[in-house]
């Protein structure tokens, strides 16, 4: 198997895991060492951590769609400090390179968040959720390039280490906002996150299911729209994506491949599956062998 | 194996269906599980059907279906099984010889009775099959457990039939008790305090032996339930409320809560 280069990192196979849809942590507790020694995911990219702990949205904080679901999770998180003394040195054993997923409300918590990571070793690359629909406290900066271009001037010069940027599917041109973050030095761009959606309550009151109120619309319900979002973007940018949003299978996954993408993520087919990614991860590393795109 | 629980093998595995039965209400489920290690009682699976699963009203079902083990050894699982919505419907119409998708064992198990309690097993409708599960496993330990089993009425009481001893109640009074399961759980405790409470049922039965246990300050061990997309931790979607704030995951947390650990458990 030949490994994969992406921003300055080797990794065995093309298939990442998406944010908040793998717990690595509470997945060895379930599943003990087994997990280790065939981790699916050839970096592993955490939930989306905040400067300050989070509860998370009352339940109920799911829905079985058509195709799909939808979650009003509310990025339920120890905060950064506990994430850092706890988390990280447990994360640091697996076999992978770490990606941490992080989100501020505004500049400053970004660059508090971006600066304490990056003086961690443990962590390879960051990834900002600039995307998140489900908090109405949290910005929604990657609807508009121009609310995100100043921001991520401030943080990018806080950090060496490889900074994606994953952006909003609800906006109207994903692939300006692409260019902004490109302009602005990030090192790649990963989408699509959740597209908002509401579920009604069974009992026909019209109020709406999800304790949240609205949620986030993930699955194989999502993948034509993720397909052309990918798209769209790789037409305007250089710096490599990370396509993601209803893959289940390698040809779902070749798709975003051949439409520009240079890796790939699984989030909710995995909780059908959890060994799926990695079964993914093998047919398309035989793949970019053969066709000449791994790295040297 | 970790001390709090078997652990499951890293993915789904097919397991085939052996034999199914109606018994009044609910369907009772046989699975040939050769490769999986045994439940423990508390313990639960994610389930999807081989094929057909996301054919359904709605195109649902798409994700697994959380139930609980009702018995589990030599590579054999029992499931009871009640038809609430698309999933259970479509596992309820299995074949001897159809495949499931099978993830687990999965969630933390019933802790044993400490300091010589006696163990009082309180079950509402389809919580029946982790008690049923515990109450053999106290049995083959030497333990003594009273089995108290509530239903709706005669048809859903049928199932108890195949469990000698069992104190019964329903709600319409046709078999047993007529009323609550937790009159019963009352009674043996003004018999007797010192014991502990093991409990599954639907949320407003549990939020009653909730506040039954808080305040007669009795060890009370309630299997709980949540709307569930993986089973494993990785959504966060299946939390229930914490007693002292914030929330914790019924799929690795629990299935399993201490009664104490709990704020109100929300209505379903
Ligand atoms: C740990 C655990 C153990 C369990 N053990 C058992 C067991 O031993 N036996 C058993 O029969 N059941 C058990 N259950 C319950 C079982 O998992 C559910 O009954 C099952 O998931 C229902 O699926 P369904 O498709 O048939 O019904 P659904 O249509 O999913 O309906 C079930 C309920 O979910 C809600 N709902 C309706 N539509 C949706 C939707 N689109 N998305 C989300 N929610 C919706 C409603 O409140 C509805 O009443 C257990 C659950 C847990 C968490
Ligand atoms: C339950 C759930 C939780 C998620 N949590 C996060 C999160 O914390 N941060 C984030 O950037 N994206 C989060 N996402 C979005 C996913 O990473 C991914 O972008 C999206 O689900 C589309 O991929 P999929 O269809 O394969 O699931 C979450 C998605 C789901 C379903
Ligand atoms: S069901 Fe996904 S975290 Fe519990």
């Amino acid at each position: 198997m030949s490994p994969v280069a992406f921003c300055g990192l080797e990794l065995a196979h093309p298939v990442l895991n998406g944010s908040g849809t793998f717990d690595a942590i509470a997945a060895r507790r379930v599943f003990g060492d087994a997990l280790l020694a065939a981790f699916p995911f050839s970096a592993f990219v955490s939930k989306t951590i905040t400067l300050a702990p989070r509860d998370g949205n009352p339940p109920p904080r799911l829905w079985e769609a058509a195709a799909g679901m939808l979650n009003s999770i509310g990025l339920p998180n120890k905060g950064l400090q506990r994430y850092l003394a706890e988390d990280l040195p447990q994360l640091a054993q697996l076999p992978v390179p770490l990606v941490t997923n992080v989100m501020g409300a505004n500049a400053a918590e970004l660059c508090a968040l971006v600066e304490a990571c990056d003086a961690r070793g443990e962590i390879a690359a960051l990834e900002l959720n600039v995307s998140c629909p489900n908090v109405a406290t949290g910005l929604d900066l990657g609807a508009d390039p121009a609310s995100l271009a100043p921001v991520l001037r401030e943080v990018r010069p806080l950090t060496r280490k490889p900074l994606i940027v994953k952006l909003t599917p609800n906006t109207a041109d994903v692939a300006r906002v692409a260019q902004a973050a490109e302009a602005e030095g990030a090192d790649a761009v990963s989408l699509i996150n959740t597209l908002r959606g509401m579920a009604a309550h069974p009992d026909g009151s019209g109020r709406p299911w999800l304790g949240g109120g609205r949620g986030g619309l993930s699955g194989p319900a999502l993948r034509p729209v993720a397909l052309a979002q990918v798209a769209a973007v790789a037409e305007r940018v250089a710096i490599p994506i990370v396509g993601m949003g209803g893959i289940q299978t390698a040809a779902h996954a070749r798709q975003f491949l051949a439409a520009g993408a240079t890796l790939v993520a699984v989030g909710t087919e995995s909780f059908r599956d959890p060994t799926v990614a990695g079964r993914l991860g093998l047919a398309l590393a035989d793949l970019a062998a053969q066709s000449g795109t791994a790295a040297p | 194996m970790s001390a709090d629980r078997t652990l499951a093998p890293f993915g789904r595995r097919r397991a085939v269906v052996v034999s199914e039965r109606r018994v009044g209400a609910y369907s009772i489920l046989e699975l040939a599980d050769r490769d999986g290690p045994a439940p423990q009682p508390g313990q639960f699976y994610m389930l999807a059907a081989g094929a057909g699963w996301g054919a359904g009203e709605d195109e649902r079902p798409f994700l697994p279906r959380a139930f609980s083990a009702m018995g589990g050894a030599g590579g054999t699982l029992w499931f009871m099984l009640e038809t609430v919505g698309p999933g259970t419907r479509r596992l309820a119409t299995l074949r001897k010889g159809e495949a499931v998708w099978a993830l687990g064992p999965l969630g933390r198990p019933f802790a044993r009775p400490e300091d010589g309690r006696r163990a009082l097993l309180c079950g509402g409708g389809i919580g029946l099959p982790p008690l049923v599960f515990l109450s053999g496993a106290l049995r083959d330990a030497g333990l003594d457990a009273v089995l108290q089993l509530g239903f709706r009425d005669a048809a859903h009481a049928q199932v108890a039939a195949g469990f000698a001893g069992a104190q019964l109640a329903t709600d319409d009074g046709s078999v047993g008790h007529h009323g609550l399961v937790t009159d019963l759980l009352a009674a043996e405790l003004d018999a007797d305090p010192h014991a502990v409470v093991y409990a599954c049922g639907p949320p407003g039965m549990l939020e009653a032996v909730r506040r039954l246990c808080v305040a007669r300050d009795v060890p009370g061990r309630l299997a709980l339930e949540a709307g569930m997309a993986c089973g494993y931790g990785a959504c966060f979607g299946c939390v229930v409320p914490l007693a002292g704030g914030g929330y914790a995951r019924v799929c690795v947390d629990g299935p399993v809560m201490e009664a104490a650990a709990l704020a109100e458990i929300p209505a379903a």
